[in-house]
C-alpha cells in the first residue's frame, strides 16, 4: 500500500491538503496563502518523497481505547465511519457546514468533516453510540423520541450531541437561547419547532434530582 | 446491456403528479368503504415513532451506513462545461492508478449542462477513486450556451435542444375570457418571480451494488424501490425478478429521489465490472448540479373582480424553467381553487444548460399558490374587502373552479375559520402598510390545494405467528413521515393490541407491493391496505374465539390484547393464547383497492403568517405561522405535527432565502454548497400553531384518510409573502424575498 502510494503522479490535491489540515476551524488559524504554498511546494516532489508520514494515535471512543495508523489527510469522521465502523456519526456536507457529524471531543463539541484524526491524538470522544448507559438511553434522546424531535433522522445524532453539551451547561435554557445553540446544526425536514420542544423536556428530566 | 439507454437523458417526471391524479378514472371498489363510523384510541392519537430508539442511537441503517465484505467505491467524472461535444475519453491511466478495479466510459457525444456524468471509476479506497477521476484525460469541445432563463428567453440564444428554448406545455382555457374581464370592475395584471431551488436532502444520495451471478441487489437512498427495481431492469437488460432493491431508513428525498438515477446504473456496471459490490455516495456539490431542482418562475396573472368580491376573470402566463427538463406546471391551484367562471392558462417550458428538475415537494403548486395567493392580497385590496373575505366569497365545493366533479369532502372553510382565530387575524393593518417605524408588522394567509390519494393495488400483509407476535408487512418506504408507526397502529388497533408489540418490515421489494413515496400519496395508499388485512386477520381470530369460546361470532369483541363475549366479558381467551392454536403461521392480505369515481379528492389548508420587516435593511423576520389542514382522518397527530413544520420551515425557507445561483461566464453553479446555498435554520424558525380539520373522507378509502406531505409545504411562502405585503402595502412579487429586493419593492411604492 505505501509503495503503491509513492509511486502515483498525483497522490495528493490541494483540496485535499487543504482540507486535511484545516485546522484553522477548530482554531489554530493557518493563513491560507500559506496552506497553498505548501501545498504546491508538495507537488513537485511528489512520486520522489513520501508525500504523508502516517501517525499511529491513540485515542478513547465511547470509552473504549483505539489504536490506529492515520495520514494526516484523514478526517475525524472517516476514522469514525469508516474503520472504527461507528455510522451513527453522519456525513451531510463534509465541510463543516451543517453539523450532522458532530461529536464531543474532550467536553465540547466538534465538527467531525472538519477536524483531523490525526489530532484527535490522546482524545476522549463521544459518538451518539455511546450516550447511552447499559441500555438506559440518555434523557436528551429520550426526549427526541417523545417529541418527535427528527423526521428522516440523518441530521439526529449531530443535533443530539450539541444538545447533550449545551444542557449539560445550561439545564434551564430559554428558547433563544436553546436556538442560537442549536444553530450549528441544520434539519432539512425542518422539524426545529419538535426539536426545540424536545430539548426543553431534556432540560426538564435533567433538573430532576 | 443496452448502452444507449443509460446514456440517454433522464426520463420526463415533472408532470408526474398531474398526469397520475388530475381527474384519474379509478376501478370502482366493490364495496364501497364507510369509514366514518369507526372511533379509534389508537389511530389518530399521538404516538411516539417505533424506530425512534434506533434514530436517536444511531443504530438505523441508512444507505450511507452499508458496508459489505470486498465493498469498493465508485466515483463519477462529470463534464466542467454547459454545453461541450466530447472528443475523446482516454481511461488507461485512470485504470493504470493502483487499487484502482474499474473505469468506464458512461458518455459520448454533446454534455448538455456542467455536472453531466462522463466516466466513472471503482477503487478500494475513496480518496484513490477520486485520485483516478483526475487521471482521466477528457477532451471537450466547448460550445456556446445558455444557463439562465432571461438569456435562453432571449433571441438568438443558443439552442439547448433541437428545438426552440421556448416550448408550450399547457393550454387550458373554460369560459370567456374577454366576456369576464369585461363583467370586473377592477381588472389587475402582476408579474411575480421564483427562483429555481435544489432540494438537499441530508443524506446525499447514494447506492450499493451487489452481483451474485446474475442476480443483482441494490441498497438505494431512495423514494420508491419498485420504480427503482422495474426501471433498473429495462435499463440494465435484466428480469425484474432478479433484482431486489432495499431501502431501510433514508435521509430525506423531497422528490429528489423518486425513481431510478443515473448513479445507480454506473454502481451496477461497475459492480459488474469489478466483480466486488460498489458503493456510490454522491458529494454535496454533486447534490447541487444533477439530482434534480425545483424550476423557476416567471407567472403573469392578469384577472378581474366584481365590487362585490365576485372574481369574474382569471389568466396566467407562465414560463418556467427545469434546466435540460421541462419546468413545472404550475396552473394547477389557479384552475381548481377558487370558483371563476372565465380562466385561460397558458404554460412554457424554458430550456437551459443545466441539470433537469425534479419533482420537488409541491411541484408546481409552491410557484403557483405564491403567484395566485399575492394577486388575490392585491385584488382585494383594490375592492377595499378583506382578504379572507374574498376567498371565502369565491369559496367552491366542486373542481376547476366550482364548474368540475364535486370534492369528495372539502374542509377549507374551517381551516379559514381556525387559522383566522388562532392568528389573531383581525390585527392585521385594515390598509396594507398602515403603521408607523422602521419596523413594520403585518399578517397574510394563503391557501392550499394538493391531491393526496392512494394508488390502487397497493397490497399489504400480515402475518400471525403460533407464539403470539404479529408482523405487518409492506414493500413501501419510510422517508421520515413515520410510516413504520401509523402501520403499527393500525394493525394494533384493529386486532387489540399496543403498536410496540406489531413487527413492521418496509423497504424491500420482496415484500407485497406499493408504490414510490411521493406526491402525498404513501399514507392514503399503505394504510387501507395495512387496514383490509388487519381486518381480514380479526375476522378470521374472532371466529376462532367464538368457537373456542362457544359463542357466536358477531358477539366477539376484540381489545387489550384479548378476545371476549360483548355479554359476558369475563368469558375471555387472552390474543396469544388464541395464536397458540394456529397449526402454522398465517397471512392476511390487504389491498386498497380504489374509490368511487365522479368525485374529486383533494387535500386543503390554509396558512396564516405575521412577519416583522425593517424598512432600513430589507430584513424579514417570520414571527408565527398558523397552520391549519383537511387531510381527512389522521392516522398519528404526531408525526402529522412534524409534517406540517417542516412544510412551514420550508416554505419560510423558501420565502426568504433558497435561490440557486447560476454563473453566465463559466456556466457553473456558483452555491453548490449549503453555506452558499442559505437555507432557513434554527435562528430563522418561527412560532408555529398546528391544527387539523377533525373530518373524515367518507369514500376515498376504509379509513377515509388522505395524504399529507404536499400540503403544508404549499401555502407557507404565499402567507408570508403576503404578510410582508400587508406590513409593507408593497407586494414583493419575487422568491426569495431577500433584503435587497424589499428594498426595492419599498422603492417602487415611493416611486408610484
Amino acid at each position: 500500500m505505501e509503495e503503491g502510494r509513492k509511486k502515483r503522479g498525483k497522490a495528493i490535491t490541494r483540496r485535499d491538503f487543504i482540507k486535511g489540515f484545516s485546522g484553522g476551524a477548530i482554531g489554530a488559524a493557518v493563513a491560507p496563502r500559506l496552506l497553498a504554498q505548501e501545498a504546491e511546494s508538495l507537488q513537485p516532489e511528489a512520486g520522489k518523497v513520501p508525500l504523508y508520514s502516517k501517525k499511529p494515535i491513540t485515542l478513547t471512543v465511547n470509552e473504549k481505547k483505539y489504536s490506529v495508523v492515520v495520514e494526516p489527510r484523514e478526517t475525524l469522521l472517516h476514522l469514525l465511519r469508516e474503520r472504527l465502523n461507528l455510522t451513527g456519526t453522519k456525513m451531510t456536507c463534509d465541510r463543516g457546514e451543517c453539523g450532522g457529524c458532530t461529536v464531543i471531543l474532550d467536553g465540547v463539541t466538534v465538527y467531525s468533516c472538519m477536524y483531523p484524526a490525526i489530532r484527535a491524538d490522546g482524545k476522549k470522544i463521544t459518538t451518539v453510540e455511546g450516550l447511552a448507559v447499559d441500555e438506559n438511553l440518555h434523557p436528551v434522546q429520550k426526549a427526541f423520541i417523545e417529541k418527535d424531535g427528527y423526521q428522516c433522522g440523518f441530521c439526529t445524532p449531530g443535533f443530539i450531541m450539541s444538545s447533550v453539551v449545551f444542557l449539560e451547561k445550561n439545564n434551564n435554557p430559554k428558547r433563544e437561547e436553546i436556538k442560537a445553540a442549536l444553530s450549528g446544526n441544520i434539519c432539512r425536514c425542518g422539524n426545529y419547532f419538535k426539536i426545540y420542544e424536545a430539548v426543553e423536556a431534556a432540560a426538564k428530566n435533567m433538573r430532576r434530582p | 446491456m443496452k448502452k444507449k439507454e443509460y446514456l440517454s437523458e433522464p426520463e420526463d417526471s415533472t408532470l408526474l403528479y398531474y398526469e397520475e391524479f388530475r381527474d384519474k378514472e379509478t376501478e370502482e371498489p366493490e364495496q364501497i368503504p364507510s369509514p366514518e363510523k369507526e372511533k379509534f384510541k389508537i389511530i389518530g392519537a399521538y404516538t411516539p415513532r417505533i424506530d425512534g430508539e434506533k434514530i436517536v442511537t444511531g443504530q438505523a441503517p441508512y444507505t450511507h451506513d452499508i458496508k459489505l465484505r470486498g465493498l469498493l467505491y465508485g466515483k463519477i467524472l462529470r463534464c466542467p462545461h454547459a454545453c461541450a461535444e466530447i472528443v475523446s475519453v482516454d481511461l488507461s491511466k485512470a485504470k493504470n492508478l493502483p487499487g484502482v478495479k474499474a473505469a468506464i466510459q458512461l458518455k459520448e457525444g454533446r454534455v448538455k449542462y456542467a455536472g453531466e456524468q462522463v466516466a466513472a471509476v471503482a477503487a478500494v479506497e475513496e480518496k484513490t477513486a477520486e485520485e483516478a477521476l483526475e487521471l482521466i484525460e477528457v477532451v471537450y469541445k466547448t460550445l456556446p450556451f445558455v444557463v439562465t432563463e432571461e438569456k435562453a428567453m432571449e433571441e438568438g440564444a443558443p439552442q439547448v435542444h433541437d428545438e426552440p428554448n421556448i416550448q408550450k406545455f399547457n393550454d387550458y382555457s373554460r369560459g370567456d375570457i374577454e366576456k369576464g374581464f369585461k363583467e370586473a370592475d377592477v381588472v389587475l395584471e402582476r408579474t411575480y418571480k421564483t427562483a429555481v431551488e435544489i432540494h438537499h436532502p441530508a443524506e446525499t444520495h447514494g447506492s450499493v451494488a451487489k452481483w451474485a451471478g446474475d442476480r443483482l441487489t441494490v441498497w438505494d437512498s431512495t423514494q420508491a424501490i419498485f420504480g427503482v427495481r422495474d426501471t433498473l431492469a429495462r435499463v440494465l437488460g435484466i428480469p425484474a425478478s432478479r433484482i431486489t432493491v432495499i431501502k431501510k431508513y433514508m435521509g430525506g428525498g423531497f422528490g429528489s429521489k423518486l425513481g431510478l438515477n443515473d448513479y445507480t446504473v454506473v454502481a451496477a456496471l461497475l459492480a459488474k465490472e469489478a466483480k466486488k459490490p460498489i458503493k456510490i455516495i454522491l458529494s454535496r456539490k454533486e447534490n447541487s448540479l444533477c439530482v434534480g431542482n425545483r424550476p423557476s418562475s416567471l407567472q403573469t396573472i392578469k384577472g378581474g373582480v366584481k365590487k362585490d368580491g365576485t372574481l369574474t376573470a382569471l389568466y396566467l402566463k407562465n414560463y418556467t424553467s427545469g434546466g435540460i427538463q421541462r419546468g413545472d406546471r404550475c396552473s394547477e391551484p389557479i384552475i381548481d381553487v377558487y370558483r371563476c367562471p372565465h380562466l385561460k392558462v397558458e404554460e412554457y417550458s424554458v430550456f437551459t444548460n443545466t441539470g433537469a428538475s425534479r419533482p420537488t415537494r409541491a411541484p408546481g403548486h409552491v410557484q403557483g399558490t405564491f403567484a395566485l395567493e399575492g394577486f388575490l392580497e392585491e385584488l382585494a385590496n383594490e375592492i377595499g374587502i378583506d382578504p379572507l373575505e374574498l376567498r371565502q366569497k369565491n369559496y367552491s365545493t366542486k373542481n376547476e373552479g366550482d364548474t368540475g366533479i364535486p370534492y369528495s369532502s372539502k374542509g377549507l372553510d374551517q381551516c379559514y375559520k381556525i387559522g383566522a382565530k388562532k392568528i389573531g387575524w383581525q390585527r392585521r393593518n385594515k390598509n396594507p402598510g398602515d403603521g408607523n417605524g422602521k419596523i413594520r408588522r403585518g399578517l397574510g394567509m394563503a391557501s392550499q390545494i394538493w391531491w393526496g390519494v392512494g394508488r390502487p393495488e397497493t397490497l399489504a400483509d400480515i402475518k400471525l405467528h403460533q407464539d403470539g407476535s404479529v408482523e405487518v408487512i409492506c414493500g413501501t418506504q419510510d422517508i421520515g413521515c413515520g410510516t413504520r408507526t401509523y402501520m403499527a397502529t393500525i394493525t394494533a388497533e384493529t386486532l387489540g393490541l399496543l403498536p410496540k408489540d406489531v413487527t413492521v418490515k418496509i423497504g424491500n421489494t420482496m415484500y407485497p407491493w406499493c408504490g414510490s413515496s411521493g406526491g402525498s400519496t404513501t399514507t392514503p395508499s399503505v394504510a387501507p391496505a395495512v387496514r383490509d388485512a388487519a381486518l381480514k386477520a380479526a375476522d378470521y381470530l374472532r371466529k376462532l374465539a367464538a368457537s373456542k369460546l362457544e359463542i357466536s361470532a358477531d358477539t366477539v369483541v376484540i381489545a387489550d390484547g384479548k378476545f371476549f363475549s360483548k355479554g359476558d366479558p369475563p368469558k375471555s381467551i387472552a390474543f396469544k393464547e388464541l395464536l397458540s392454536e394456529l397449526r402454522r403461521e398465517k397471512v392476511f392480505h390487504g389491498e386498497y383497492t380504489g374509490r368511487p369515481s365522479g368525485y374529486a379528492y383533494n387535500t386543503f389548508g390554509a396558512h396564516f403568517a405575521e412577519v416583522e420587516v425593517d424598512t432600513e435593511t430589507g430584513q424579514i423576520k417570520v414571527l408565527k405561522v398558523a397552520a391549519v389542514h383537511e387531510i381527512g382522518r389522521v392516522m398519528n397527530r404526531q408525526t402529522a405535527e412534524s409534517q406540517v413544520i417542516g412544510g412551514i420551515t420550508q416554505g419560510v425557507s423558501t420565502a426568504l432565502f433558497e435561490q440557486r445561483i447560476m454563473d453566465n461566464t463559466t456556466g457553473n453553479l456558483a452555491n453548490p454548497n449549503l453555506r452558499d446555498y442559505k437555507l432557513a435554520t434554527s435562528m430563522d424558525i418561527p412560532e408555529v400553531e398546528i391544527d387539523f380539520v377533525d373530518m373524515v373522507d367518507p369514500r376515498i378509502n376504509n379509513l377515509g384518510t388522505k395524504g399529507l406531505g404536499e400540503p403544508p409545504r404549499i401555502p407557507s411562502s404565499a402567507a408570508v409573502a403576503n404578510a410582508v405585503y400587508n406590513a409593507l402595502g408593497v407586494h414583493v412579487q419575487e422568491l426569495p424575498m431577500t433584503p435587497d429586493k424589499v428594498l426595492q419593492a419599498l422603492r417602487r411604492k415611493e416611486v408610484g
